[in-house]
């Protein structure tokens, strides 16, 4: 099996890994999204408690969080790998840089722009995901039936201006973040081609701008309805 | 017109370096970026100083030995080669920084030649065909699709200069090697021993301490042969491909 480990540790094997968790991240957003817009029904939450409990119950989804847990945990640690990797490649730096005559800022930014996109991460993970896993929040009974009532959670922090702020700023970072990453990672699997890549190029403008913009539209609106 | 070069001096491999100003006087718009560096040692050598040590050989665009950053960017403001670099690309009173590439794999020699030796291996690693090729065939006698020979021609330009790996944020040598791998790939002279050359060149491409590829595209908009990016995704293809495939266990 040297010729698996000589390949994913490799220099292209770990950017393939980055590329492929990378994917799996995009496909994860969107999905996410989609649920976060139960958040916008005038019914108090009732639709996105119901939602919240089938995605913390459901087995095949409870599988597939796991999976994502573990995507994650590998584009970051791979990410520093490849990091550390890079800057022992050249230690010592030029004295004048002309960068932006030859590459988006966004591409050279990764990191950076990584970094932002996870310090939101860790936040948000405190305040919803643990909160709603080991955390003690209200429940609300529908029909009888008792739902661990996670609207009033997202309700009260969206409620908050700062957290609203630090939330748009972060989308911000995921844009850039995206922007690059999406036609970057179709790149580094070797799918370019003339005939798909333009294709590829075009929807990763679109999705990298409209999906951070829809997530931040939510909780601004959700702020704008408590004023 | 008169010039202001900040240069960057280093006695050997082990000097820490720094850099060193020079103003020049008279300098001809016609002279090359090199005859400009020519004056100057001239001039320093009449002064009993060290001359100024940098890279150069056919001074026609074609052999890859001149390097230099100039002003931020490998081979200077141009899309050429340093010795196609002429002084009428700058203007009268300019500063002008000239440091040598700077890359784990290119320690500093002396001054602003570096050692590119790290280029050599990896072509001796497979970089080759082991094939008689012969003389030049008849036309259409070697089945190859004009769109694949003119692709492979395409890859073949690259001179080996390393603007690439210098352009690049993490000193990553992929537009080379992925050049070299596409040249023969691409050709049937290249098949027998294309799985292997895979593997090999991108094993000692990363032995030699080159960073990875971020997708910048830095290194193609500075290539002097304006090698495209699109032989990295076909050298990604070509090794994850003959990793799965090769019987080299």
């Amino acid at each position: 099996m040297s010729w698996f480990s000589d390949t994913i540790s490799s220099t292209l094997g770990r950017k393939v890994l980055m590329a492929l968790t990378g994917l799996f991240l995009i496909i994860f957003l969107l999905v996410h999204l989609i649920g976060n817009f139960q958040l916008l029904h005038a019914d108090d939450g009732q639709a996105f408690n119901i939602y919240a409990k089938f995605m913390t119950s459901n087995p095949i989804i409870k599988t597939t969080s796991y999976l994502l847990y573990a995507t994650f945990i590998i584009h970051i640690v791979w990410a520093i790998l490849l990091s550390v990797q890079n800057k022992k490649a050249r230690p010592v730096g030029y004295a004048v840089s002309a960068a932006a005559t030859n590459s988006s800022w966004s591409s050279r930014n990764m990191g950076i722009l990584g970094t932002i996109v996870f310090i939101f991460l860790v936040l948000h993970l405190k305040h919803f995901w643990y909160e709603m896993h080991w955390g003690g929040i209200p429940t609300v009974m529908y029909d009888g039936v008792e739902f661990k009532d996670l609207y009033a959670v997202v309700n009260m922090a969206y409620g908050e201006l700062w957290y609203v702020v630090f939330y748009v700023l972060a989308m911000g970072g995921l844009m850039f973040h995206l922007y690059h990453g999406f036609q970057s990672a179709f790149q580094t699997l070797g799918l370019n081609h003339p005939k798909y890549t333009p294709v590829i190029k075009g929807v990763g403008i679109v999705y990298s701008i409209a999906v951070p913009a829809a997530f931040a539209a939510i909780p601004l609106i959700m702020f704008l309805r408590t004023i | 017109m008169r010039i202001k070069l900040k240069v960057w001096r280093q006695k050997n491999n082990k000097d820490k370096g720094g850099f060193k100003t020079y103003d020049l006087e008279d300098i001809s718009t016609d002279m090359s970026f090199l005859e400009m560096f020519d004056v100057l040692n001239e001039k320093l050598v009449r002064q009993g100083e060290d001359p100024v040590h940098f890279d150069h050989d056919c001074r026609e665009g074609i052999c890859g030995m001149c390097s230099l950053y100039i002003n931020g960017k490998p081979h200077g403001p141009k899309q050429t080669t340093t010795c196609q670099l002429h002084m009428r690309s700058f203007s009268d009173g300019d500063t002008i920084t000239v440091e040598p590439w700077r890359a784990t794999a290119f320690p500093v020699l002396k001054d602003l030649v570096v050692d590119r030796s790290a280029f050599d291996r990896v072509i001796q690693s497979g970089g080759y065909v082991s094939v008689n090729t012969g003389g030049v065939p008849d036309a259409n006698e070697i089945p190859i699709p004009k769109k694949a020979a003119d692709k492979a021609m395409d890859a073949a330009t690259c001179i080996g200069c390393g603007a690439c790996v210098a352009a690049c944020k993490n000193a990553s040598a992929m537009l080379f090697v992925s050049a070299k791998i596409s040249q023969f790939a691409l050709l049937p002279q290249g098949q027998t021993e294309r799985k292997t050359r895979a593997e090999k060149m991108v094993a000692q491409m990363d032995a030699e301490g080159f960073g990875a590829c971020t997708n910048t595209g830095a290194c193609s908009a500075e290539c002097p042969k304006e090698i495209s990016l699109t032989n990295i995704a076909m050298m990604n293809r070509e090794f994850f491909g003959a990793k799965l495939s090769s019987d080299n266990i």
